[in-house]
């Protein structure tokens, strides 16, 4: 590693911390540091103090961090397999099948009638959305042990993800008003829904996903070349393509699942690290996109907690001028 | 050394591209693939790496049916380089060249000392050592495809295929790389089969010359291919009528 490599971890290391710590102090009511790192080390302070600390703004913080780390990394991947600087976590349907999921949960169950099916109710949106996920990957995985050309695979996924968002359309349309704003609303995603019992699922989700994406570095490296560059130089093809699914699913999948679709930073971030970097190795690129994940989305938190908006306006809003310049200034960049 | 034995070729039953051919390629030896447009050159070096499956008979790399190796174990025994041009950016010349050495690294890829000197020594071979640092998106064509071949020098494989590797390149990069080749394949003893429509570099700087004239496939010494009259009448009589 270079020195402007080390320096750069460096650097973003200690912007992650003073983010974390910024995203802690920002919020609706005022508390002073003091009271914030109180409640954190189990100090006595004032109980509502210790829930907004505790229960609401360190979640989210560890929220924004866990999801900016897990949609960078499995867009990253996403751009190196299909060597395609505009693929992202999202670019095989994963958020299509989780907004069918989360349609068919909240929309379609009260045009069925299913109402108060403790059963049903119990998976929740989130169970919803990882069941409409995870039915895409085995759909895509199926597919691709048959067709060679990585190309086909994405054309496929595309117009599959586009049918199924047809088939989420005909949902809406159908619906009441209520529904459709409770489904519009987790279409904008949100960091701050994740109860303590959920991210006991999210973390361990996620920290496989990334086990498994640090496994497939080399193929990832091999794959800079091409499938067919690859194959020559002793990669299992088939093998990856599977490993790397089944980490894009559970990092994207499981954020989108509990925070809904988040847009840009799975598709910006590995740019911004590439250009950062100025390194295509996946032993550097890997780390440092899920290091930029991390600082971006929180920042993204901050912002759009000073503003009250949505999560996804301000990743859509820092994300799409960062493509643009991205795509403008450099042709090759995958 | 290459063995074909009986391979037949083709798409479905319908596109016949070989049919039976059986042909040696010795090590130290360098080969111009030749042919007219969808003959099945580009075919018939695919299969040789496993890609394109045979509709019949066997392919043998230095004593192994191909069918037998895994992915890993063929990569130990040749190298390919495609048509494709590969050009990525913020990747540096050693580093492309480095991905050469995945078939002996560990999982992560990790380079040992020996790795990197083979990575040097190959970029020396190719007369690139002066690149190592540079990335291939400001390089012209005729530098990418010498530091894509010096990827595949550090394979370190007996055998090195090349698809049309003269293409895109001027005349004297043409001679300058057909004489790279011809050179690896006598001093470290490689078998060199590359695919070419330059029917002039494949007489003068080529050992044999294996002609396609779908479904069969002649192979010779290059002074006797020249004389054997196959090539003028493969390419030539459509162009007298």
């Amino acid at each position: 590693m270079g020195h402007r490599t080390v320096t750069l971890f460096v650097i973003l290391s200690i912007l992650l911390l003073v983010l974390f710590v910024l995203d802690l102090l920002v919020g609706a009511v005022y508390i002073p540091l003091k009271d914030i790192w109180g409640a954190m080390i189990g100090e006595e302070v004032n109980s509502a103090t210790r829930l907004i600390v505790l229960d609401i703004r360190l979640m989210k913080a560890i929220v924004a961090v866990i999801a900016g780390i897990a949609l960078s990394v499995s867009g990253l991947q996403m751009q190196t397999l299909f060597r395609n600087p505009l693929a992202g976590p999202y670019v095989l349907g994963i958020s299509s099948g989780a907004s069918l999921g989360v349609a068919i949960f909240i929309l379609g169950m009260p045009l069925l009638g299913i109402v108060n099916n403790s059963a049903i109710s119990s998976i929740g949106t989130a169970g919803a959305a990882w069941i409409g996920s995870a039915l895409i990957l085995a759909f895509i995985a199926f597919v691709s042990t048959r067709i060679k050309d990585i190309m086909v695979i994405l054309i496929l996924g595309m117009m599959f993800s586009s049918g199924v968002s047809a088939v989420v359309q005909i949902l809406q349309y159908l619906s009441n008003e209520e529904a459709l704003k409770s489904f519009v609303i987790w279409t904008m995603g949100s960091l701050g829904d994740v109860t303590a019992s959920q991210l006991q699922l999210l973390l361990p989700a996620v920290f496989l996903g990334l086990i498994l994406s640090i496994a497939v570095i080399k193929p990832l490296n091999l794959l800079l070349l091409g499938e067919q560059y690859a194959r020559t130089m002793g990669l299992n093809i088939r093998k990856s393509r599977y490993l790397i699914f089944l980490s894009t699913t559970l990092l994207a999948g499981t954020v989108t699942a509990f925070c809904g679709p988040i847009g840009f930073v799975g598709l910006a971030i590995p740019h911004i690290s590439r250009m950062l970097f100025s390194n295509a190795d996946h032993r550097i690129l890997l780390p440092a996109s899920a290091l930029c994940g991390g600082v971006v989305l929180l920042f993204c938190d901050i912002v759009s907690k000073w503003l009250t908006l949505p999560i996804n306006t301000i990743t859509a809003l820092l994300g799409i001028p960062i493509v643009v310049w991205v795509v403008i200034r450099n042709k090759s960049i995958v | 050394m290459i063995e074909l034995k009986n391979i037949s070729l083709g798409y479905d039953n319908k596109q016949i591209l070989l049919k039976d051919v059986s042909a040696t390629f010795s090590s130290g030896t360098t080969t111009a693939l030749i042919g007219r447009n969808g003959s099945g050159k580009s075919t018939l070096l695919r299969a040789i790496i496993g890609s394109q499956p045979l509709m019949n008979g066997n392919i043998v790399l230095n004593g192994t049916d191909i069918k037998d190796t895994t992915a890993l174990q063929l990569a130990r025994q040749v190298a390919f380089v495609t048509t494709e041009r590969v050009r990525i950016s913020n990747l540096a010349c050693r580093d492309v060249v480095a991905l050469g050495r995945a078939p002996y690294t560990n999982w992560i890829g990790r380079m040992q000392r020996e790795d990197e000197r083979v990575v040097m020594q190959s970029l020396e071979k190719v007369g690139m050592e002066a690149y190592a640092f540079r990335t291939m998106d400001k390089m012209s064509d005729g530098e990418c495809q010498r530091v894509m071949i010096a990827r595949a020098l550090a394979q370190e494989t007996p055998i090195i295929l090349l698809d049309e590797p003269t293409s895109f390149l001027d005349m004297p990069n043409r001679y300058e790389l057909c004489h790279l080749l011809a050179d690896l394949a006598h001093k470290e003893n490689k078998c060199i089969v590359f695919s070419t429509h330059e029917l002039d570099i494949a007489k003068s700087v080529c050992d044999t010359i294996a002609l396609i004239d779908s479904p069969t496939l002649h192979h010779y010494p290059a002074e006797e291919m020249i004389n054997s009259g196959y090539i003028e009448k493969l390419f030539k009589i459509r162009y007298e009528k």
